[in-house]
């Protein structure tokens, strides 16, 4: 099968949500009407300057944008090859890149008089973004998560009770994002009238994927400026962990026309790829779930397969559609980083910059750690630094506790 | 081309009456106990059957119906034996129509054009995939209308009349009103406002209109009935078949006759309505 190389890798999706094969609408018919309203308000508000104008104050002051784009000197020095920065999404208000989305998101809840807001969780992170906003708008946020990550994110599960967030372990299946996924469907196919279902991820039915990376580009496009500023001219190459790959496809997508930019997203490779994993696109193939079409783990029956990684944000075993197009075009290099890979990078970083990163981001700091040595000193790499560790903080004393006895 | 939804709901008609539409979960809670209680739904009064095909993440489905698929894949249910499941009802009963029920990912897996050929020879006669809507009619709903094959629509409380004519563009066989905003076996089904959307929906169809989620007694059934020209009762069955199996979830003596009991009770519920005004 030969896939013809596009004019832009930019132009996706079209207007029935398709990244090539991928994406699309594959939702309950008593969904398929929020939807079809969520893109008018969509459309409607891109459309609107004021829209964009109030958002960029939010993003200001609230959230504290524009991060920084940061040249970690000590890790450069210790790798001996690519000169690595690093862009810091982890110094956002709520820690993570989740806010830039969430706050999109909150903001067209607003426009279309919604007044109770719900939302999926794996690592935590996406949920207390969710939380903080609909306490800053006075909204009603339930947070459903997987009952295994309540307990291994409980500092996370905490920030969203103080913000007055009703937090649901969810029992059913894996007891991760997935099912965490399944039950807001289940909550919002229940209560569509009055309630916004704020996904984290670019993934599920149109126009989700879309949207979730427009709000995040931010980071792409603040990047490009910086670097700019910094070194005059683009990266070589960027680096990003991928769970469902929000902040991947944020820092990617304004450069994916930028033909001399290399790009590589990284998989979590849970204990490794022949045994349990969350790596959709090294272990998976295309299939149909959570209203879109992608890359999935599943059994030679279609039966999706549970996905391991030592971060609740990675553990999910499905990708957005948009990364299933990128990788089989080719612009974007897929690799995949094991629990233990991740765990070194967390404390190698840590030590040399005094940045703890979550674990989410220690798997792209696992891959810099292999790249960056194989390329000159002149070579440019941003690595996005998509949260902060601190909720990984007990979870990871623990392993590194257990390990040393 | 007339199927056997066709020929039964013509008949039901004809006697003027509602149909009764079971549904069970396939291979639940193992493949040769499923096809006994199959077996036995026809003989319990049951007009159409449908038939669950198990998913690991079945979103539009609460816990009951969840656990169900669970317990089916547990026993080694694929959608292969479904299909073979299907084939030995069909050994006994060529005239019940069979409808399998689910989420696409499996047939997408299995092959959408293998799928149809297969489907259409073990005697299946219509679909429902909860995750096609019209929007999505290329993968299965166009190809399994060539096949011969029934493509049943869901028709929700949000499926207003702007939105019912694309919902009802390619459908065939009957179309199912979803009774509530909301997941399987949860809230109960409202006779005043199911009769007001059947009215609404047979505005824009000649189809035959059963109802389904939230019917749960013989007298739901009989309510709902008596404004459609089905009833569905999924959640009711697949809760006694689960009561009847031991503590580690296998079949006992009594699985069997706890489904063919409530199926009669129910099927006397459906029976005892009136046929809904034409």
């Amino acid at each position: 099968m030969t896939t013809a190389k596009p004019n832009s890798y930019r132009s996706g999706p079209d207007e029935r949500g398709h990244f090539g094969i991928f994406g699309g609408r594959f939702v309950a018919e008593t969904l398929m009407p929020l939807i079809l309203d969520l893109e008018k308000a969509y459309t409607e508000a891109k459309a609107d300057p004021t829209f964009q104008v109030e958002m960029n104050g939010y993003l200001k002051n609230y959230v504290g944008r524009p991060s920084p784009l940061y040249f970690a000197e000590r890790l450069t020095e210790h790798l001996g090859g690519a000169k690595i920065y690093l862009k810091r999404e982890e110094l956002n208000h709520t820690g993570s890149h989740k806010v830039n989305n969430v706050l999109g998101q909150i903001m067209l809840a607003r426009r279309m008089g919604k007044k109770r807001i719900i939302a999926e969780t794996g690592a935590g992170q996406h949920g207390v973004a969710t939380a903080t906003l609909c306490a800053r708008f006075g909204l009603d946020c339930v947070v459903y998560m997987g009952a295994v990550d309540v307990e291994r994110q409980q500092p996370n599960v905490i920030r969203m009770e103080m913000l007055g967030a009703k937090v649901v372990p969810v029992q059913s299946g894996t007891r991760t994002l997935k099912d965490a996924m399944n039950e807001a469907l289940r909550d919002w196919v229940t209560n569509v009238h009055n309630t916004f279902y704020c996904i984290g991820t670019v993934a599920g039915p149109h126009p989700y994927p879309m949207l979730v990376r427009d709000f995040q580009s931010i980071i792409g496009n603040e990047t490009k400026v910086q670097m700019q500023e910094i070194e005059g001219r683009l990266p070589d190459s960027l680096v990003a962990c991928i769970g469902g790959g929000s902040n991947a496809m944020g820092l990617f997508h304004p450069f994916l026309d930028d033909s001399t930019v290399e790009i590589f997203g990284v998989e979590a490779a849970g204990h490794g790829l022949t045994q349990l994993h969350a790596a959709s696109i090294a272990g998976g193939r295309p299939g149909v779930l959570h209203g879109n079409r992608t890359y999935l783990l599943m059994d030679a029956d279609g039966q999706i397969q549970d996905a391991h990684s030592i971060s609740a944000g990675l553990d999910y075993p499905g990708i957005g559609p948009e990364h299933s197009w990128l990788h089989e075009i080719g612009r974007v290099n897929y690799l995949s980083a094991t629990d233990d890979e991740a765990l070194a990078a967390f404390q190698l970083l840590s030590k040399l910059e005094g940045i703890i990163p979550a674990l989410e981001p220690a798997h792209a700091i696992a891959k810099v750690m292999e790249l960056a040595p194989k390329r000159t000193k002149d070579h440019l790499m941003v690595v996005n630094l998509s949260g902060r560790g601190d909720k990984d903080v007990p979870q990871v004393g623990d392993i590194l506790r257990g390990k040393s006895k | 081309m007339t199927t056997r939804i066709d020929t039964r709901f013509a008949e039901l008609k004809k006697a003027g009456r509602s149909a009764f539409v079971t549904f069970l979960m396939a291979g639940d809670p193992d493949p040769a106990t499923s096809l006994e209680i199959i077996k036995a739904l026809p003989k319990s009064g049951a007009d159409v059957i449908e038939i669950g095909m198990p998913f690991t993440d079945p979103m539009a489905d609460g816990p009951s119906i969840q656990a169900a698929g669970l317990r089916a894949l547990k026993a080694g249910m694929t959608l292969k034996k479904t299909l073979d499941l299907v084939r030995g009802f069909r050994k006994d009963d060529n005239a019940t129509p069979i409808v399998l029920m689910g989420y696409y990912n499996p047939i997408y897996i299995y092959g959408v054009d293998k799928f149809l050929v297969d489907a259409k020879s073990a005697g299946i006669d219509g679909l429902i995939i909860v995750d096609l809507p019209p929007e999505e009619d290329d993968e299965l709903c166009l190809p399994a209308m060539k096949a011969g094959l029934n493509f049943i629509r869901l028709a929700t409380p949000t499926t207003d009349d702007k939105r019912l004519p694309a919902v009802l563009a390619n459908t065939s066989g009957f179309v199912y009103y979803v009774a509530i905003t909301g997941i399987t076996g949860a809230a109960a089904a409202d006779a005043s406002s199911v009769s007001e959307a059947v009215t609404r929906i047979k505005r824009h169809t000649k189809l035959p209109v059963c109802v389904g989620f939230g019917i749960r007694t013989p007298e739901n059934a009989r309510a709902i009935a008596s404004h459609a020209n089905g009833a569905v009762v999924g959640t009711a069955l697949v809760d006694a078949l689960k009561n009847s199996l031991d503590a580690d979830g296998r079949a006992t003596g009594k699985t069997v006759n706890a489904v063919a009991e409530l199926t009669a009770a129910l099927a006397q519920g459906v029976k005892g309505a009136q046929q809904a005004a034409e």
